[in-house]
């Protein structure tokens, strides 16, 4: 099989529209969090990107009029990406879209309602920047955007594309803030991953995207060289009590990338802040033997970005290996599960050559990619 | 080594109709709605799983085209504990968006239910029908403009080629308000070589 390689890559969300601009935040422990007074019948917490920001920066691009807030995050974040990037879109280019809920605000906004057609969304992202080939859109729960990473590492190990530019993102929406308030899963406060005082999530937005190629030409790449994707088959909105799609997706990685627990430097974890979803995690990475790996949740800086949020927290590992930095769990204080873990308390200078990427989501489903440094 | 595919079964569930393999073994009165028609199923076939009514019916869909095609292979639970889950549609879960979308429209009418919102997620059939069979193999739900078989085929056999799985259940299961279409099968290793995006789309129509 092929060596996979990811590069290029561009966050947008409320910390800032490049992945240097949102890595400098997070060294410095600042959260996109904050209380917003208008998404909610009440005040509610949230990570939510400024509109008048967002269409200054659109509009070198294009008429923000025209656009819903999903395409022009999404745009703006690949329009970057594949500037950056060491290929140029060909026949051999696949564009892979990764969403939750895609433009489902259009049901009820200014736009039509045939623009919530996740092919709408896939169509208006491809005839923008004349991609050759039909977009491959994901849409698997908030296990879409780390699972798009591995889509693509196996279209390609498998010949029927060279490279792929790959984006995910997701909107905050009365539709989604409304089905976890239903849930009673949105937080009072700023959401607290793994955390004994943890009451459930908040919700945020943001785009993120790279570039994923079976050439390299960096002294310093990162290697895409495990994955797995397996089911609870146990409920369909409830964590799994004992984990088994993901300590399964986990194991699945680690034979492919013929790795052991202890050749692990670090773990982003999904760790929502929910009382049921972090115990799960706990209880599959102590399955896996991966409780003494330092591990963190970026969901304090962000919330919860559904779609994009497994892309973007691989992004953020990815500045991990580069600036071999270990970055601070947000909102941790004292250990709120039953099992053993090793939370990122502040953030360290330290080795990190390989990490372990983890999501789960509704329908029991749980991604697990491993990435590696490697040196030319 | 290059390991040689085969469809080992497949079903269609459309127009009031499902056919197993090319036979078609159910057909209903055409007035009929889909949650008409599938209760009719679930009772004629016996299936004794009061989940069931409790789905949306994009998982009711997904669920039934299941029940026909495992019945039809007899895989043992070894084996399909491991099977791939690979399922396409073009309109996701909107069908049941748009129900739940009114339940939050109107401030003085405002009554959001977990129970629909769950389903607002078009991945949940593939949780649905892991559960029933208990398949804790690879998942991914593709959206596409229409049927897509070059894009099944390309990733069920990445699966099997990657030895992620052994059997991949591939398909294309669309509700969208009073249209329904299914189609689904089984792909797994065989001896001889009978798996091209052209047969998917070849059965895809003749059925």
């Amino acid at each position: 099989m092929k060596d996979i390689f990811i590069s290029a890559d561009t966050i947008i969300s409320p910390l800032g529209f490049t992945s240097e601009a949102n890595v400098t935040e997070i060294a410095k422990e600042r959260s996109g969090i904050t209380l917003h007074n208008d998404i909610s019948n009440s005040p509610c917490y949230a990570s939510i990107i400024n509109d008048k920001k967002l269409n200054e920066a659109f509009n070198t691009l294009g008429n923000p009029d025209i656009y819903t807030k999903l395409e022009k995050i999404m745009i703006l974040s690949l329009h970057n990406t594949i500037s950056q990037a060491a290929f140029s879109i060909s026949d051999k280019t696949a564009l892979i879209i990764a969403t939750t809920k895609g433009n489902v605000d259009a049901l009820n906004n200014n736009f039509k309602p045939e623009r919530a057609y996740l092919p709408v969304l896939g169509k208006k992202i491809k005839d923008f920047f004349g991609f050759k080939t039909e977009p491959i859109i994901i849409s698997n729960a908030c296990v879409s955007g780390i699972l798009a990473i591995a889509v693509a590492k196996r279209f390609i190990q498998n010949e029927y594309y060279d490279n792929a530019f790959v984006v995910g993102g997701d909107i905050v929406s009365k539709f989604t803030l409304s089905g976890f308030q239903s849930f009673q899963a949105i937080s009072d406060k700023p959401c607290k991953p793994f955390s004994n005082q943890r009451t459930g999530i908040s919700i945020g937005e943001a785009a993120a995207s790279v570039a994923i190629s079976n050439k390299n030409t960096e002294k310093e790449a990162i290697q895409i060289i495990g994955d797995g994707s397996c089911n609870d088959a146990n409920h369909i909105s409830g964590p799994s009590r004992t984990g088994e799609g993901l300590y399964l997706s986990i194991l699945s990685a680690l034979i492919e990338a013929k790795l052991e627990p202890e050749n692990i430097d670090y773990i982003s974890a999904h760790g929502t802040a929910t009382a049921f979803n972090d115990e799960m995690e706990a209880i599959a990475f102590n399955r896996a033997k991966l409780e003494h790996v330092p591990l963190n949740s970026l969901k304090g800086y962000y919330g919860h970005t559904l779609g994009a949020s497994g892309l973007l927290e691989t992004i953020i590992g990815m500045y991990s290996i580069k600036n071999n930095t270990l970055y601070s769990s947000l909102g941790f204080d004292e250990l709120g599960v039953s099992m053993p873990l090793n939370i990122i308390q502040n953030t360290t200078k330290t080795k990190v050559n390989t990490f372990l990427k983890t999501a789960s989501g509704f329908g029991g489903c749980n991604t697990a990619v491993l990435l590696k440094k490697i040196m030319l | 080594m290059k390991k040689n595919l085969n469809i080992i079964a497949y079903c269609r569930i459309k127009n009031h109709s499902i056919s197993v393999n090319g036979k078609e073994v159910i057909t209903k009165d055409s007035q009929l709605t889909f949650p008409e028609f599938a209760k009719l199923v679930y009772k004629e076939k016996d299936i004794a799983y009061p989940k069931f009514f409790k789905m949306d019916n994009l998982s009711k869909l997904g669920f039934l085209a299941s029940e026909f095609l495992f019945e039809n292979a007899e895989l043992n639970q070894t084996t399909k504990e491991n099977i791939g889950i690979v399922l396409s549609n073009k309109s996701a879960s909107l069908d049941t968006d748009r129900k739940y979308q009114e339940t939050i429209n109107d401030k003085d009418n405002y009554f959001p239910s977990p129970a629909v919102f769950v389903y607002t997620l078009a991945n949940i059939m593939i949780g649905e029908i892991s559960i029933r069979h208990q398949i804790k193999g690879e998942n991914v739900f593709f959206v596409s403009d229409k049927f897509n078989e070059t894009l099944l085929e390309q990733y069920a056999s990445s699966l099997i080629q990657n030895e992620k799985s052994s059997h991949v259940l591939c398909g294309w299961v669309d509700v969208d308000n009073d249209k329904y279409d299914a189609f689904m099968y089984l792909v797994a290793e065989e001896e001889s070589e009978n798996y091209s995006k052209e047969i998917i789309k070849k059965i895809y129509k003749e059925n």
